[in-house]
């Protein structure tokens, strides 16, 4: 993956990484009281906010909700077979679906699982997401020689990434 | 949840601003004030309609990875595994999914080499083979959950 050769941040955004992953503190400067924290100047701790921001090392600052809290029950991984030679182009129509929140191609480890295109879809309950789910089957007519849909039942844990201190 | 509780969550998902006084320019944008959007985040927070405020941090820009992950557990096993899996800081979310593939993780590792070890880590603490499906590409991800 591209940058992996030379590591994009410095131990300083290493320290404001660790600070930050679990939530920036509810105060009206939260910025300063993190650059306090870390006996940094608030300037500079915005600032290499702001490059990684721009970076995509931060892929964006705001509030993550709760999809079950906020009425979207049903949580469906759906799982796509699509031909290799097929699946970025497909790929790229189905993550345009309003209805799609996050598209990828992923390994297959045939032959327990022979799925190279994941879309999830969200929805207040099953049938809304069957619904959804009939959408992307339609888009991808002959091309989608198999699928399934895998609901969530449980989260185990969300906590996000966390670099270790 | 109000109209204000609504507006925090569908707008304020990514665009909390980096400045001197944040709060205060977010509210400005949503028609309230510093205080008042203060105390709902902290609100919706406690109440657990938020999981979290603050950056989201993606680890295969900084040098490290990413990874889904899978495994088949039988349920008489199913909650020493979950807590062996869940105990990892490398492990981000951790979901149970109705299918014989019934527990879903995100690996997140500062290192590439970091989701190999953690994987390996599972599957000898565990006695179950993991299956490893990192993303090879990502098709127009954007945030569209509105409440």
């Amino acid at each position: 993956m591209a940058g992996r050769e030379s590591p994009s941040i410095d131990a300083t955004d290493r320290r404001i990484i660790v600070a930050t992953q679990g939530g920036l503190p509810l105060t009206p400067q939260p910025y300063h009281a993190i650059a306090q924290d870390l006996g940094i100047e608030p300037g500079e701790v915005m600032e290499r906010l702001r490059r990684m921001l721009e970076a995509g090392i931060i892929r964006r600052i705001g509030v993550v909700p709760n999809h079950y809290a906020i009425g979207y029950r049903a949580n469906g991984m759906s799982v796509w077979d699509v031909p290799d030679a097929r699946v970025d182009e497909l790929g790229q129509k189905i993550g345009a679906l309003e209805s799609v929140t996050h598209c990828y191609r992923r390994p297959r480890h045939l032959p327990h699982w022979p799925y190279n295109l994941f879309a999830m879809v969200h929805g207040r309950d099953r049938a809304e997401v069957e619904a959804k789910v009939a959408e992307i089957a339609a888009l991808l007519g002959d091309a989608g020689r198999g699928h399934e849909i895998l609901y969530s039942t449980r989260i185990l844990k969300k906590t996000g990434m966390r670099l270790a201190q | 949840m109000d109209d204000l509780d609504r507006a925090i969550v569908n707008r304020l998902q990514g665009s909390f601003p980096v400045s001197g006084r944040p709060f205060a320019e977010a509210a400005m944008q949503l028609g309230t004030d510093e205080d008042e959007l203060i105390s709902r985040i902290r609100r919706l927070l406690d109440s657990g309609v938020l999981t979290r405020f603050g950056p989201l941090y993606n680890a295969d820009r900084m040098g490290g990875a990413f990874s889904l992950a899978a495994m088949s557990v039988g349920p008489a096993d199913f909650e020493r595994v979950a807590a062996t899996v869940n105990a990892l800081p490398e492990v981000a979310h951790n979901y149970e999914r109705e299918h014989a593939l019934n527990m879903w993780f995100v690996l997140a590792t500062d290192t590439p080499e970091g989701i190999e070890r953690a994987i390996a880590r599972i599957e000898a603490e565990t006695g179950y083979p993991v299956f490893n499906m990192p993303k090879l590409r990502e098709y127009f991800v954007e945030l569209k959950l509105e409440v």
